[in-house]
């Protein structure tokens, strides 16, 4: 019988410092693992929190760590050269299958890149695969920007709108908040598209809003969920929406499904 | 196989039974109730068949026994874990027939609901279950409501009647003591024995069938919430409430070393969906008694196929803001008929 609760000790091979708050580590992992999906990250003595999959290499899969709580805190302040224990992955992820040959708007708030970066990733790279890809990913402010080295790339090869809520004056770059863009994209064939959305609650619901004015269809549109997880297992209940858990349905949900989720 | 024993030979075979199992049962402990000169009925090792509180139901269930209230996942050092042991012995825990239907839920959450869970399943798979019968009904519990009133699948049953006792044997293990002892003895004859089970209870019980997300804004939440003070007890008390958080401690002489436990959570608390960083969710008491009450009756049969409660009524007993949750069961149900 095997016990899921035992996490494997993983090195950090490499970390990338995006801001001051967010950093991406690099851990050992071999296995399977999809853009979406979440691992269990623990230090002893201060607990588990659960962080999606980032990126996935070659032997590797990556953390993109925001520094909010007691095991994040731990995390930033010990990490060199170090080790953590993770358990996962966990959840279903993003089928890729699902946008290929679609018209892709991923929109994306803060950290609520990281589940998804893969996905835009994987376009970015084959963007024969998909009828155009655009990434719509909002920030609080310049300085809160992740995953820059992606993006310099994301620009060559796909539509870009890297969006801030607050920037100083002479701030150049598109400003506000990404439902802004929303009502201004231009699709070939509406029903042929796809949207992806993740963030944090509020940005979800006002961005789907802004996704249905468009006439896209319900079921063109995929969310990603955050809840409180102990387990990761269906066991721990604290992810629970009605008959739904997040660890093992979610959390990715096609909004057909994803609307029904009310806490 | 059905027998009718003395209680000394009845006994004699308690003492067998407890050679081989470590043997839990409801016991009245004096004094340990919540208020001063109250006794609790809870579940602990017993020794003999004197020691089980037969009458009264238990205030506690028997749920602990298979999942601790904070149970050691592992211990830990910088990088290496351990897992505790697992149960020495095989277990046999007396309980009622509501409970023995509330030992199915948590089969569902702990063996089938995605993950084996490692913990429960190395006790649950020792555990063997001997009904204990209810000749009359409690004041709070509607099981016949919820049709858990019966049960066949006990390993045995149980009655003390005075100096005679009755039984009803399934499991071939616990038979193997009781005809090693017949052998020898004309005081323990065959009988036809059937357990006794409650056919009408005080409290009866109503679900509405057409809960949905437009349930949600029934101010009848509010109305019950406005009252909770949060204290989670209805959880505790449940015998089908499954809910853990994680917890890490460390030993102060060595820091470097520790323990990951799980401990017993209740959805009525706060910080129950709270994130990292503060963000939460169902704030306010209504939402949660919501969230419990639809959990109940509607969102584990959704999933599962059949209601989570089995109809115990503890949390009525137990909640000191005399939330009565079958009577917000009822409420909705009448609601749903008068409209």
């Amino acid at each position: 019988m095997t016990n899921h609760y035992i996490p494997q000790l993983s090195t950090i091979k490499e970390v990338i410092k995006h801001t001051d708050l967010e950093y991406t580590f690099r851990m050992e992992f071999h296995g399977e693992a999809k853009p979406g999906q979440f691992f269990e990250v623990s230090i002893p003595k201060y607990g588990e929190a659960p962080i999606s999959v980032s990126g996935i290499g070659d032997g590797t899969v990556d953390f993109t760590i925001r520094r909010v709580g007691k095991v994040t805190n731990e995390i930033f302040e010990n990490y060199v050269g170090d080790k953590f224990f993770i358990r996962g992955p966990y959840g279903n992820g993003f089928d890729i299958e699902n946008y290929k040959g679609k018209e892709l708007v991923v929109v994306a708030g803060g950290t609520g890149l990281s589940p998804v970066r893969g996905v835009v990733d994987y376009f970015a790279h084959h963007t024969d695969e998909a009828v155009s890809t655009t990434v719509i990913a909002g920030f609080k402010s310049p300085k809160d920007v992740l995953f820059k080295d992606d993006f310099k790339f994301w620009n060559e090869h796909i539509n870009v709108i890297q969006t801030v809520d607050t920037a100083p004056e002479d701030y150049e770059g598109p400003k506000g908040m990404v439902t802004k863009y929303i009502p201004d994209l231009k699709f070939e064939n509406i029903e042929n598209t796809a949207f992806i959305c993740v963030g944090p609650p509020v940005m979800i619901k006002f961005t789907v809003m802004e996704i249905l004015k468009l006439g896209v269809p319900e079921k063109n549109i995929w969310i990603s969920n955050e809840r409180k997880m102990c387990c990761g297992l269906g066991k721990c209940g604290h992810c629970k929406i009605g008959s739904t858990y997040i660890c093992l349905d979610g959390p990715v949900f096609n909004y057909v499904d994803g609307k029904e989720l009310i806490d | 196989m059905g027998y009718q024993l003395s209680k000394t030979k009845a006994d004699g075979i308690f003492q067998q039974w407890a050679k081989k199992y470590d043997i839990f049962a409801p016991v009245v402990m004096e004094g340990e109730g919540c208020f001063s000169d109250t006794d609790i009925i809870r579940y602990v090792k017993v020794n003999s068949l004197d020691e089980i509180e037969w009458n009264k139901k238990s205030d506690y269930s028997f749920k602990e026994v298979l999942l601790a209230i904070n149970e050691t996942l592992f211990y830990f050092t910088e990088d290496q874990t351990t897992v505790p042991k697992g149960p020495e012995k095989d277990i046999l825990i007396f309980l009622r027939s509501c409970d023995l239907h509330a030992v199915k839920r948590l089969d569902e959450i702990y063996l089938k609901n995605g993950f084996e869970d490692f913990y429960y399943a190395r006790v649950r798979e020792r555990a063997k279950f001997i009904l204990m019968g209810c000749e009359n009904t409690c004041a709070s519990g509607f099981c016949v409501s919820m049709g858990t009133n019966q049960s066949d699948n006990y390993d045995a049953y149980v009655k003390v009647d005075h100096d005679t006792v009755y039984m009803d044997v399934k499991c071939s293990e616990l038979n193997e003591e009781i005809c090693a002892e017949a052998m020898h003895t004309e005081e323990i004859m065959v009988a036809d024995v059937t357990p006794d089970f409650v056919t009408e209870n005080k409290e009866k019980v109503t679900l509405p069938k057409n809960l949905s997300n437009d349930s949600f804004t029934n101010e009848i939440w509010q109305e019950y919430g406005a009252r909770c003070i949060k204290c989670g007890r209805c959880n505790f008390v449940c015998p089908t409430c499954t809910c853990f958080t994680m917890q890490d401690i460390f030993y102060r002489d060595n820091e470097k070393v520790g323990e990951r436990r799980r401990v017993w959570a209740s959805c009525q608390i706060d910080g129950y969906t709270e994130m990292a960083g503060g963000h939460g969710f169902r704030k306010s008491q209504g939402d949660r008694m919501r969230f419990k009450v639809m959990h109940k009756i509607y969102d584990f049969e959704k999933r599962f196929g059949y209601p989570m409660c089995v109809g115990c009524g503890r949390c009525d007993d137990v909640c000191p803001e005399y939330i009565s949750y079958s009577n917000c069961v009822n409420r909705l149900a009448k609601e749903e008929s008068e409209s």
